[in-house]
């Protein structure tokens, strides 16, 4: 070697996984992701982990029991067991939070790629449009369609989805944008590679970890939502078990020392902590302030 | 030594990396400084030498440390102070000139506030007496309007002034020692000679005694008595400025003495090409349609042919080469290349015609996608134009990599862990895998330290005899211009001012006043020429009342 | 600068436009019908075309648009089809207390949050600067409902301090209010103190690792002077953006602790009207809380143009 001029930074692994994403994990999100774990682990076996059914009632019990052996978290406003309850209402309440987060991050992205890439008219009509949409409080918007459209879940979900997806693809179109620029892409360009090219080989590689991050703060996003519409009386109808219906249900007990809205609630609070522990260290990792990813956050 | 000011023994200050870890960005550094004297600390970027410029007055930037040692200034040895103290100190008896002005003052208050804080804050005068003392600094230092200029904000003065205004600020109370902390390095060369001017007249008229720091040998030895050159952190060789320049005892020493004279192409006098590889003609760019980035700009490059385009900034120089690669279609005029004319943008371009066009950026850091192994990045060129693939396209990266003196290892490592001088040769790897007719390169040397970027000139030089390439050489450092290019552009202000062979351009005296003047801005290697210069000055910087308005 | 300014306010105004067209087409253009919301189970088509009829809702679209948008305008918010009076009487009450609320949270959120946010960016790196992260990270996780519901469990039925209800009517007076607004204006102010905390702090420490705070380090200045004099002026913008970002969350974050809370407020009359599809009442309570939240964001943007002193003090 005749010109090994300044200090060389010493060889890192590369390709495969970077395992030490998760050794290097601090101990709260670690605790994030048994959190979200754990979660995933209801939604999936609920009918296994359960101890009772679904929708059996336990006479002898009464309503609102206080804990006990038998009945861990004691029983609901009309006698059922409430552990079993909030195992089977992870099943809805998370499900349909993640399906509203996949379907806003797939209509996001491919906006926000598109605008930043094809810039021009295309940029400005879609720009436009999410800029209006995002001129109205999300919850208020969501409430004006619901009195209209109902309460079905399949429109929960696309409320959801349509509202949430500004916020997918303002940040996608930044990132885009941000490495659009770069000198790298320009190269590519100038060697003559297509849009396609670009956007896939050159732009999504270097845009992946933030995306992620994203992915993690709308899902959270879309959770609370979810349960804030059901705790108002418009998500999910009953009969289904689900976390923000039953908040409502349970509510009107509290006044008399009655505990019983807080499981639910706090099974709420609980997972959107462990995301958002686990999208903080995402986020630290890559050396993107955590404030400006909470600034983004809201409901 | 009853009249040393500032004493260092065994200074060790340690920085604490995001992993925790600690190194060591000064070592066991011995330092010291008599009043009145002017002591030049001198190194590439990781040298350490502003991390002892701060340390002198008990400063350390956040993340770092100082962790042994002791500092004695004025017979008190500053580790042992408390922090009352060291404020107290700081800004009344040593004061800190930084490297860029515009960023050094607050944007959102107004320049007296900023000068008067100092000796108002501390106690040394009222407001009134603070802000009569600025002014007269400021006529001291020949800013002009200096009753008012103190009541602008700093977006609203030039840079050089910004830089004199520091100054200013500085002086207020009379302090014993000045570090001044790259202090020209931000600014035009013809602005630079003028602020180097006035800060040594400065220097010199209070009898100050001060630590100049800078990359740039040819600065520092217009001002400096003594030179201390430093390296990762350590002491190289310490000695007076003649001996320094001119007789170095170390290796390392006579490797940064000789980086900016590295001759590498004779100076012969140069044709025009008859039949040129690109020929700019006419050209006038724009980027918003109203203001003319470009004027009717008219160049010529031949095959195996050098040709820098030199200019400050906003002169253009880069712009002609968006224009070259087809980036902004100009408004009028055309680009030929081999006599054929070049599509004006790049979408209508054939793949042929953009292989033969390959360009070399600034800051290899981000001309290259970190998410590519050095393998991919000078294999898709190879693949792209040529349709390698495989075993043949691992053999072609290799020969690449042999060629750009790189060992095969490597292929496989992402840029991140690449020196700097590396990236960059990865990058002309790049270019070359396209087997071009002409590579642009736009400063391509000024990210880099000296020694680094003289390596990189010599490469592209070999490179040039072997493949008898074309090279359109975009630098505001003309001090490597008449070493490596056979012809030179002067531009300023989107104009070409003057072009022809670099040996008659830099060969006094020359047609243009501007090119004469920004010639006679680039420091040399010698002691005596700031005074040379401004004995001849005369009407030489009249340009500069145009410049500044 | 001024140019700017009425730029913004310009653009405040279409954003506003818009807003009324876009709630408008989501009551009345998607494809639900209303009248068939309205009715349910019991709709036939002799009660349907009724409605229709009642509502206006055979003319065409931007006729029904033009005559809603000017009616508001002139404040009439036209008539609730479930107490069949006109909106404008019963949202008055309402809107007063939703404001009340919110402004009382405001008032105690904001300057608490930005003192403590100072005194986190000095004292970086200590305990009370740790704990303001991992607060910031618990409130915005948790959903309003879960703090509401804490506070009442505690301080209202375990310590009995305080009502659990906050029932206010007609006949009270700010000052037999504001017992009752305690607690929920205390579960607003958790949910955005913490927040507008972290943002004071990340802002001010965005520009001390800049060159003039370096400067004035090397000036001796001393460490407070350098946050409030040389940081604070420069970090204005960033900090009048979260605030009103938070005013503007305040706005939302009502509807779902009035109902926490019974409080009769805009935003639990909005939810209730949305469960018996009031669809003129779901209009006009939404295009307030629109206006408000618009009116916020341009009130920013504006602030952070005057606070700019580049656009204040031109070349």
């Amino acid at each position: 070697m005749s010109m090994v001029d300044d200090k060389v930074p010493e060889a890192l692994p590369r390709r495969s996984f970077d395992w030490r994403f998760f050794a290097e994990m601090p101990l709260a999100s670690k605790v994030g992701l048994a959190i979200i774990a754990i979660n995933a682990f209801a939604v999936i076996f609920a009918p296994w982990i359960a101890p009772y059914s679904e929708t059996e009632m336990f006479r002898d019990l009464g309503n609102w029991a206080p804990p006990s052996a038998e009945h861990w978290l004691g029983s609901d406003q009309i006698g059922r067991d409430m552990l079993t309850r909030i195992i089977y209402g992870a099943r809805t309440t998370i499900l349909i939070a993640l399906c509203a987060t996949l379907l806003s991050f797939s209509m996001g992205i491919l906006a926000g790629f598109t605008a930043a890439v094809m810039g021009g008219i295309v940029d400005n009509v879609l720009s436009r449009i999410v800029d209006a949409l995002m001129a109205i409080p999300t919850l208020i918007l969501a409430l004006v369609v619901i009195s209209v459209l109902g309460t079905e879940i399949y429109i929960l979900v696309l409320v959801i989805a349509v509202l949430d997806s500004t916020r997918v693809f303002r940040l996608s179109r930044a990132i885009a944008m941000d490495v659009a620029v770069m000198e790298f892409v320009e190269a590519a360009r100038l060697r003559g590679e297509g849009l396609w090219w670009i956007m896939r080989r050159e732009i999504l590689p270097n845009t992946i970890m933030p995306l992620i991050a994203e992915f993690g703060l709308r899902f959270s996003f879309a959770f609370l939502f979810i349960a804030a519409l059901s705790f108002l009386g418009l998500g999910v109808q009953p009969p289904y078990a689900d976390w923000g219906g039953m908040v409502r249900e349970n509510a009107q007990v509290i006044s008399y020392g009655i505990p019983a809205p807080l499981y639910p609630a706090g099974a709420i609070a609980l997972l959107t902590i462990g995301v958002n522990l686990v999208v903080d260290y995402i986020l630290a990792r890559q050396n993107r302030s955590a404030a400006a990813a909470f600034e983004e956050q809201e409901l | 030594m009853s009249d040393l000011l500032l004493e260092m023994r065994k200074l060790r200050v340690e920085a604490r990396g995001a992993d925790g870890a600690t190194n060591a960005i000064v070592n066991n550094l011995d330092l010291k400084l008599a009043r009145g004297e002017v002591l030049g600390l001198i190194g590439e970027s990781g040298a350490g030498k502003s991390t002892i410029g701060l340390a002198a007055m008990a400063y350390a930037r956040s993340g770092c440390k100082i962790t042994g040692g002791e500092i004695i200034f004025d017979g008190s040895d500053l580790m042992l102070q408390d922090a009352d103290v060291l404020r107290e100190m700081r800004g009344v008896r040593a004061a800190y000139i930084a490297q860029s002005a515009a960023a050094s003052f607050n944007p959102a208050k107004r320049l007296n506030r900023q000068v008067c804080e100092v000796a108002v804050r501390h106690g040394v005068m009222d407001e009134d007496a603070a802000v009569a003392r600025a002014i007269e600094l400021y006529e001291k230092l020949d800013l002009p309007d200096p009753r008012n200029i103190g009541r602008r904000y700093p977006h609203q003065v030039s840079g050089g002034q910004l830089q004199r205004v520091m100054s200013a600020m500085a002086m207020t109370c009379g302090p014993d020692l000045l570090v001044l902390d790259e202090p020209t390095t931000a600014l035009d060369v013809t602005t630079q000679i003028e602020v180097l001017a006035t800060v040594r007249d400065l220097i010199r008229q209070n009898n100050n005694a001060a630590l100049y720091i800078t990359h740039d040998l040819a600065v520092v030895a217009q001002i400096a008595d003594r030179v201390m050159v430093l390296r990762y952190g350590e002491l190289v060789e310490e000695g007076p400025t003649d001996k320094i320049l001119n007789d170095p005892d170390e290796a390392y020493t006579k490797e940064l003495v000789s980086a900016r004279e590295a001759v590498i192409k004779p100076r012969v006098q140069v044709a025009l090409p008859d039949n040129p590889v690109i020929a700019i003609r006419n050209v006038t760019a724009s980027y918003d349609g109203k203001v003319d980035v470009l004027k009717n700009v008219d160049v010529v490059i031949g095959k195996g042919e050098t040709v820098a385009i030199v200019g400050e900034s906003g002169s253009g120089k880069s712009t002609l080469a968006r224009v070259v690669t087809g980036l902004l279609p100009p408004r009028e005029g055309h680009v030929e290349f081999q006599g054929k004319r070049l599509s004006q943008a790049l979408k209508q371009r054939s793949r042929d015609d953009l292989r033969r066009i390959q360009m070399i950026y600034q800051m290899p850091d981000v001309a290259m996608n970190p998410r590519q192994s050095v393998a991919e990045i000078i294999g898709r060129p190879l693949t792209f134009y040529f349709g390698l693939t495989g075993r043949k396209r691992d053999e072609r990266v290799r020969e690449l990599l042999a060629q750009i003196d790189m060992d095969p290892v490597f292929a496989e490592r992402l840029p991140g862990q690449l020196s700097g001088g590396q990236k960059q040769r990865v990058c002309i790897a790049r270019a070359l895998a396209a087997e071009p007719d002409i590579i642009i390169c736009d400063e391509v040397t000024s990210a880099l330290d000296q020694v680094v970027a003289a390596g990189i000139l010599k490469l592209l030089d070999r490179l040039q005899k072997e493949t008898d390439i074309a090279y359109m050489f975009i630098t505001h450092d003309l001090g490597i211009v008449k070493n490596i290019a056979e012809r030179t552009v002067v531009m300023y202000q989107g104009d070409v001012v003057e072009q022809g062979s670099t040996v008659d351009i830099f060969t006094p005296p020359q047609k243009e006043d501007y090119t004469r003047k920004l010639i006679a801005s680039v420091p040399e290697m010698r002691t005596d020429w700031l005074d040379e210069v401004l004995r001849e000055r005369g009407d030489l910087f009249e340009i500069d009342a145009k410049a500044h308005t | 600068m001024l140019n700017l300014l009425l730029r913004r306010l310009a653009l405040g105004v279409m954003t506003l436009w818009v807003v009324s067209v876009i709630i408008f087409i989501g009551t009345e253009i998607l494809p639900g019908d209303v009248a068939t919301a309205i009715l349910g189970q019991s709709a036939t088509e002799e009660n349907t075309a009724a409605i229709r009829e009642q509502l206006g809702l055979n003319r065409p679209p931007h006729e029904r648009y033009v005559a809603w948008l000017g009616a508001f305008l002139q404040g009439d918010l036209g008539m609730s089809l479930t107490s069949r009076r006109p909106i404008t009487d019963q949202i008055g009450f309402r809107l007063e207390n939703t404001l009340l609320l919110a402004g009382l949270a405001a008032l105690i959120a904001v300057p608490l949050a930005i003192c403590l946010g100072l005194v986190a960016a000095i004292k970086q790196g200590t305990i009370f600067d740790r704990g303001i992260s991992i607060s910031t990270l618990l409130t915005i996780s948790v959903p309003e409902f879960f703090i509401g519901y804490v506070l009442i469990f505690f301080v209202a039925v375990q310590w009995r301090w305080l009502p659990s209800m906050s029932s206010v009517n007609t006949r009270m007076d700010i000052w037999d209010k504001l017992p009752l607004l305690i607690l929920p204006a205390l579960t607003l102010t958790l949910v955005t103190v913490a927040h507008m905390m972290r943002m004071t702090r990340a802002a001010v420490l965005s520009v001390m690792n800049s060159p003039y705070i370096e400067m004035a380090e090397l000036k001796g200045i001393r460490n407070w002077r350098i946050v409030v004099q040389h940081a604070l002026p420069n970090v204005l913008s960033p900090i009048i953006n979260v605030v009103i970002l938070n005013l503007a969350y305040l706005v939302v974050g009502v509807v779902v602790v009035e109902v926490v809370f019974t409080y009769e407020g805009l935003g639990k009359y909005m939810v209730d009207a949305v469960s018996k599809r009031d669809v003129p009442v779901v209009q006009a309570c939404g295009l307030i809380f629109a206006m408000v939240y618009v009116g916020l964001n341009m009130t920013a943007d504006i602030l952070a143009i005057l606070a700019n002193p580049r656009l204040r003090h031109p070349k």
